[in-house]
């Protein structure tokens, strides 16, 4: 061939651009790519934020963490290695300022603190930002902005931690090894190490976290980690600065898998969309290439021109989706970028390149049978109109964008079992919803005989398409019912779970409370005219061995039981079990049986693989405390009641230190006693279950707002399939339209009719959206979490209103320019 | 030379477009329909032959199989000295790039393309690459189209869009013209404008031309009349 095939598409690609055919195409391509990067940029910039802050996330080098006091021997062996070092204590406890009490995370800092990145403060809340050159001084407490408002104190006053009182200096605003405060729900308070020997809210039961950071030379560093890893406590590890804040890095993982395959959803759809314009395309590009192979073109070069175009296009629009995508990411960063303190870093450049393949891939996929096809019309053609290329075998086409499907899901979830899974639910939801929409539009054929011309005309329009309308409606109907699920599903089962915790439940948690306490602690409630509640005792012990095998966190797969393994047990005892314990193997210990043994909860057991008659062996204080499983219990943790994994007979563990627990109820007007209690007990703490659940309840809003920003794209991209056949199908309405206005009808019963036409396909995706999000919801209510289910009527009202409002509008959007053209033209150009 | 040229074009070997007991069958509903039953056929340089025949005598088709657009399912089509019936399509489409051209009588423009580019892109296939741009503006001028070479198809009328299929058609010079109903879309005035100016160029290039029509009157000006009637070519 003599005229290059590049220069030539490229050339032509202006041409067919302006000629409209290829838009609807490179928009569904935009959309895909912009809901992939705006993922893309979103993730990329916590990544680095990550990545830029890893040993600010520390605030150190390495840092040594212990349940207990970590001993002197890991810091000389630092300090002898030039190494600089430094200590800090975290914890929770109640702080007071005058009849206002809250839980706060406290921190007790050295003067070293911290090694790595700077905190910031400032002179009053909203204030300017300083940098100080360390922590707080003896004598001083600093206290985040959320504090001062929630308790009403300012700088100059004196907070009550424990049992003594710190001055108010500074504003706490930034904390370089905090990383975020996703997971931290109360306020932190901090102050210097010096003073915690006074507030007395240390002790040996104390839950306690206590950080020996270190930094300096990388070389020091890593002889100190290999020389302090032989002399490491049973229960100190050391953190490096890749294992900082696991917690952080896992959840930014799921949420990049979760957000990354809700993004997929769209792509898919807009998958769809350009399968819809390929093939239309490829029909309406039938003359063309027969025209240039008469002018002498070989299949391959046609083929090739095709191609190539198509590449042009999804380049172009690509860059132009990567471009939406960053726009877009601002959004997710504003509902979830201040999870992250400090701001986040600008994006790097690999979304682009990311996006970039996503729409290569997809176009590839979905349009590649289609364009093929071109290159296969006869020359003939030209002189006999009715031959054209056969349309592309099904098989081929499913085959290819189910592969597409394929390598896209795996590319996101990084996993190909996950992949699979996901793959496997796509597909049968996909089939299930096409089905199902299929049988709604054939139920619709009844109804062709009744109802006014438009509204007839509408209904046989979207029958006589059954198979592409029922794509149309599917694509809607999973992006309406994400929503639907978001907005309304999750609202309702929070509130029926809220509903269904027994009037009486217990809403306040008081733990940390010294054997000694309990008795005036009961006296106190007494004096106040309310019911003392029960106290449970609570000792602290790591499981070293399930019978002779000792217990390594690395030996177990899952993330829970790995956590479980390395976490200290609460352990308790007691004669009879809880009220809301069920045994369901082995039995309680009757008075006179050996008095060594363990009832364990069934899920633990499960998760860390014990079974009844194993031995376990706990280490409580540098002790072992040994007995036989003899029986396995069921728990409701949702009952708010006291509760522990692992119990014991009072004897085997009543030499052991401990400290006591209970939960009680008590409505607003107890709130002074909670004063008056930390006021007399200040190493007491006291959690308020309802400010944890606002707490829990506006971090899921948040995530769910993002997800569903994610899910907006969906609908977007079931618009794209909306153009893809209102496109397709435009000549044989400009046809249709041209006829009935010639035969009489009005522009206005014309327009009724094109209307009514998705009005219907809006309300019925609405309706399946509806439907399919009520059953899910049952499901969840009913098989998984064991509560009563409810219909919400709002779910169809939204649904169907929704969808029919959204969808007869886009239609409207789309099909418009049906009416512009005049009548007389389209049938002479039909001629 | 009119009545002889047939026998003289095979005899002396200069023919460019040359079917021997062609035939073309196809299955209908009702079993095999035989549209072509041995057609013999020389078209010599520079004549013009026209092929007569009433609606689905099969016209088109004996032009679709001498332009190498189909293949035969019995005979020789020899175009340009080349036997089709050898060649792949797309070295039969290489044959025709350059040296063949088409007026249809749908014009078949291409949409997405100006009327310059529709007839630089039959430039460009055709071998002409370099100075497409300036042949397809001489092309549209002698057609007097000058001023309309930036318009598109949709924005021309039907006799504009024939002129410029007939600019993209002479542009790279071709040996052979395949004409497919030229006028059958157009009014008697504008039709007529349109044969002036495809047989002037034809003289002028010396182009053979090969005219499937169904019109006595336009048939009359070729240089022979062949009709097509049950699937056999006659002069009568």
């Amino acid at each position: 061939m003599r005229v290059g095939a590049f220069r030539y598409s490229l050339r032509s690609l202006l041409r067919e651009w302006r000629a409209g055919e290829l838009q609807v195409l490179a928009l569904a391509v935009v959309i895909a790519v912009a809901a992939v990067t705006s993922v893309g940029f979103f993730t990329d910039r916590v990544q680095r934020a990550m990545l830029l802050q890893a040993t600010e996330l520390l605030g150190a080098d390495l840092a040594v963490v212990s349940a207990d006091e970590i001993s002197e021997t890991l810091s000389t062996g630092a300090t002898e290695r030039g190494l600089s070092i430094a200590r800090f204590v975290t914890f929770p406890s109640v702080v007071l300022f005058g009849d206002a009490a809250q839980l706060a995370e406290l921190k007790a800092v050295d003067g070293g603190y911290p090694l790595r990145g700077r905190l910031r403060v400032a002179v009053e809340p909203f204030g300017p930002e300083l940098e100080p050159e360390g922590g707080p001084g003896p004598g001083e407490v600093w206290a985040e902005t959320r504090l001062f408002q929630q308790m009403g104190f300012q700088v100059g006053d004196l907070l009550q931690v424990g049992d003594t009182e710190l001055r108010v200096t500074r504003v706490l605003t930034y904390e370089p090894d905090r990383g975020g405060d996703l997971f931290q729900l109360a306020p932190r308070v901090m102050f210097n190490l010096a003073d915690v020997p006074a507030t007395g809210l240390v002790t040996p039961a104390s839950r306690v976290r206590h950080q020996l950071l270190v930094a300096g030379d990388e070389a020091a560093v890593n002889d100190y980690r290999s020389w302090a890893a032989d002399r490491l406590a049973a229960n100190e590890r050391i953190e490096g600065v890749r294992d900082a804040r696991p917690e952080l890095r896992q959840a930014i993982e799921r949420a990049e898998q979760f957000l990354g395959l809700a993004a997929l959803v769209a792509v898919l759809l807009a998958g769809g969309a350009i399968a819809v314009a390929a093939r239309h395309y490829s029909e309406r590009q039938s003359d063309t290439s027969a025209v240039m192979r008469c002018l002498g073109a070989s299949r391959d070069f046609v083929v090739r021109v095709f191609l190539l175009r198509l590449l042009w296009i999804a380049v172009l629009s690509s860059l132009a989706g990567a471009l939406a995508g960053y726009g877009a990411q601002t959004v997710l960063t504003a509902l979830l970028g201040q999870w992250f303190t400090g701001g986040l870093p600008g994006a790097s450049a690999w979304p682009v390149f990311s996006g970039l393949a996503v729409g290569l891939v997809t176009v590839l996929g979905f349009a590649l049978p289609s364009m093929l096809r071109i290159g296969r019309v006869p020359p003939l053609r030209v002189l006999r109109r009715e031959l054209g290329a056969p349309p592309p075998a099904m098989w081929l086409v499913l085959g290819l964008a189910l592969v597409t499907l394929g390598v896209l899901l795996l590319w996101q979830a990084g996993d190909a079992r996950l992949a699979g899974r996901v793959l496997g639910g796509a597909v049968a939801t996909g089939v299930l919803l096409w089905g199902v929409a299929w049988a709604m539009i054939w139920l619709l054929k009844p109804l062709r005989t009744r109802g006014g011309v438009a509204l007839r005309f509408g209904l046989a329009n979207l029958s006589r398409r059954g198979s592409l309308s029922a794509v149309q409606l599917s694509a809607f109907g999973l992006g309406i019912m994400a929503l639907l699920l978001l907005a309304l599903v999750r609202v309702d089962l929070l509130s029926a779970w809220e509903q269904n915790l027994p009037e009486d439940a217990p809403n306040h948690f008081m733990i940390n409370v010294q054997p000694e306490e309990v008795e005036p602690l009961r006296a106190l409630f007494e004096s106040r005219g309310l019911d003392a509640p029960a106290y449970y005792p609570m000792v602290r012990g790591r499981l070293a061995y399930i019978n002779d095998r000792p217990v390594n966190p690395e030996d177990y797969e899952s993330a829970r039981a790995e956590r479980l393994a390395a976490r200290e047990f609460n352990l308790s005892f007691g004669d009879a079990p809880q009220p809301d314990n069920r045994i369901i193997a082995g039995r309680w210990w009757q008075p006179g049986d050996d008095l060594a043994q363990w009832s364990v909860e069934e899920g633990l057991a499960q998760t860390l693989g014990i079974a009844m008659g194993d031995r376990l062996v706990f280490r409580v204080a540098g002790e072992s405390v040994e007995g036989r499983v003899t029986s396995l219990r069921t728990v409701q943790w949702d009952s708010f009641n006291v509760n522990f994994f692992v119990l014991a007979p009072p004897e085997l563990l009543a030499e052991m230190p401990a400290t006591y627990i209970t939960s009680f109820r008590l409505d607003a007007e107890g709130d002074g006693l909670l004063a008056a209690a930390v006021r007399q007990f200040p190493s007491i703490t006291v959690l308020d279950v309802r400010a944890l659940m606002e707490q829990v309840r506006s971090i899921m809003d948040r995530a769910t707002l993002a997800v569903e920003y994610v899910f907006l794209f969906t609908l977007l991209a079931g618009v794209t399939v909306l153009f893809a056949a209102i496109q397709a199908t435009r000549s044989v309405r400009q046809r249709e339209t041209a006829l009935l206005r010639t035969l009489g009808a009005s522009r206005r019963q014309v327009l009724a009719g094109l209307l009514s036409e998705f009005l219907v396909m809006g309300a019925l995706a609405g309706l399946l959206a509806a439907a399919g999000a009520t059953l899910i919801g049952y499901v969840l209510a009913a098989q998984i979490f064991d509560l009563p289910f409810v219909v919400n009527p709002w779910l169809w009202i939204a649904g169907i209103g929704g969808g029919a409002a959204g969808v007869g509008f886009a239609g409207w959007l789309g099909a418009r320019g049906v009416l512009k053209q005049p009548p007389l033209f389209t049938l002479r150009k039909a001629a | 030379m009119v009545s002889h040229s047939n026998v003289a074009a095979r005899a002396t070997g200069t023919a460019l477009v040359e079917a021997i007991g062609l035939t073309k069958s196809v299955q209908g509903p009702g079993g095999q329909l035989d549209i072509l039953k041995g057609v013999d056929l020389a078209v010599a340089p520079a004549e013009a032959v026209a092929i007569l025949g009433a609606s689905g005598s099969g016209k088109s088709t004996l032009l679709g199989l001498l332009a190498g657009l189909d293949l035969p399912s019995g005979g020789e089509v020899r175009l340009l000295s080349e036997s089709l019936g050898n060649l792949e399509e797309d070295a039969r489409a290489r044959l025709r790039a350059g040296q063949v051209g088409f007026v249809f009588q749908s014009f078949q423009l291409l949409p997405a393309l100006t009327a310059l580019e529709n007839v630089m892109l039959s430039l460009e296939l055709g071998g002409h690459p370099g100075d497409a741009r300036k042949l397809a503006l001489e092309a549209l001028e002698r057609v007097g189209l000058k001023d309309r070479v930036a318009h598109y198809p949709s924005q021309l009328s039907g006799g504009e869009q024939q002129r410029v299929a007939v600019a993209r058609a002479f542009a790279p010079n071709p040996k052979v013209l395949f004409a497919d109903e030229p006028t059958g879309n157009l009014d008697q005035v504008t039709g007529e404008q349109i044969i002036r100016l495809l047989f002037g160029l034809k003289d002028e290039l010396g182009t053979a031309l090969v005219l499937v029509t169904h019109d006595v009157e336009l048939a009359s000006r070729c240089d022979r009349r062949l009709f097509l009637r049950d699937g056999v070519l006659g002069t009568q």
